[in-house]
C-alpha cells in the first residue's frame, strides 16, 4: 500500500547531498549551519521510512533522539556564532581566518 | 495511486525548498525556504504513519529551531546581501564531488542487496508506531537515553547562555 522503501531513501539522499553542497559552497555561517540541519533531517526521513518498513518503533525513538541533539547543537552552534560576530563584525567564513598568511 | 501522489508532492516541495535554501543571497529567506521544506518532511513523516514524529518536528524543529535560527539572524541585523562570488574551480569540484556521493547512494540504494530483512504489514507497521508504544519504549527499554539527552540539553542551555554573554564567566 506505501510507497516502496526505495524512493523515500532516494529522497532521504538527495535531500542529504543538498546539504552536503551547502555546507561546502556557502560561505554564510548561518546558511552552513542550515545544510547541516538539512542533513539531518534526510537522515531522520530514511531512518523513519525504515521503521515504516520493519514495524520496529526504535527508529522512531532514535529520530526523537536526533531532533534533541540537533535542538542542543543549533542552541550552541548560535551562541558560538554571536560570539564570534562580538568580535569580528562577520559571519562569512572565509574572513574568519586567524592564521594569517 | 493516492499515496503515490501525495509523497511526489511533498518530495517535490522538499527538494525545491532545500534548492531554494541553497540559493538565495539573503539568510532570511534561506530559513524561511528550509521552514517550507520542514513542513513538507513533516507530511512525509504523516503519510509514513508516523504522526508523532511528524508532530514533533513541526513543533520542535519549525516552532523552536527554526525560531531560534530567525532571532538570531534578526539580532546579528545580516540584511546585507552579499554580491555574486565568482566561480572558481574550487566551488566547480565542490558541486562534481556532490554529484558524484549522490550519484553513489542512489547506485546503492538501487542494488536491492538481500541483507535487509521481511518487510511487515503495513497495519502492523502502523500500530507498531503509535505514541502509546513509543511513550512505552521509550519510557522502558530507552530510559536511561532518555536521562540522558536531558542531561544533554541541561548542559547545552548553559553553554549557550555562556558563549553569548558579553563577559565570558
Amino acid at each position: 500500500m506505501h510507497l516502496a522503501l526505495n524512493w523515500y531513501l532516494s529522497l532521504s539522499a538527495v535531500l542529504f547531498v543538498i546539504g552536503v553542497l551547502g555546507v561546502l559552497l556557502r560561505r554564510n555561517a548561518i546558511v552552513i549551519f542550515l545544510s547541516i540541519e538539512l542533513m539531518l533531517n534526510a537522515a531522520n526521513l530514511a531512518l523513519v521510512a525504515f521503521s515504516q518498513t520493519f514495524g520496529d518503533v526504535d527508529g522512531q525513538i532514535l529520530v526523537f533522539f536526533v531532533m534533541s541533539v540537533a535542538a542542543a547543537e543549533a542552541a550552541v552552534g548560535l551562541a558560538i556564532i554571536i560570539a564570534l560576530f562580538r568580535n569580528k563584525e562577520t559571519v562569512n567564513v572565509s574572513e574568519i581566518n586567524l592564521f594569517r598568511g | 495511486m493516492l499515496e503515490t501522489f501525495l509523497f511526489f508532492l511533498f518530495a517535490v516541495v522538499a527538494v525545491v525548498g532545500a534548492l531554494g535554501m541553497l540559493i538565495v543571497r539573503s539568510p532570511v529567506s534561506s530559513a524561511l525556504w528550509m521552514i517550507m521544506t520542514l513542513f513538507a518532511i513533516a507530511c512525509l513523516y504523516i503519510t509514513l504513519d508516523a504522526e508523532f514524529i511528524g508532530v514533533v518536528q513541526v513543533l520542535i524543529y519549525a516552532g523552536a529551531i527554526m525560531v531560534l535560527f530567525l532571532f538570531v539572524i534578526m539580532l546579528l541585523n545580516l540584511d546585507s546581501m552579499p554580491r555574486m562570488e565568482q566561480l572558481d574551480w574550487r566551488k566547480v569540484a565542490a558541486f562534481v564531488l556532490g554529484i558524484v556521493v549522490l550519484a553513489e547512494l542512489l547506485a546503492v540504494i538501487s542494488l536491492r542487496l538481500d541483507v535487509l530483512p521481511e518487510a511487515v504489514a503495513s497495519s502492523e507497521a502502523a500500530e507498531a508506531a503509535s505514541a502509546n508504544n513509543i511513550g512505552l519504549a521509550l519510557l522502558t527499554e530507552h530510559a536511561f537515553s532518555l536521562e540522558m539527552i536531558g542531561v544533554l540539553l541541561l548542559a547545552a542551555t548553559i553553554g549557550a547562555v555562556m558563549l553569548a554573554k558579553k563577559k565570558f564567566v
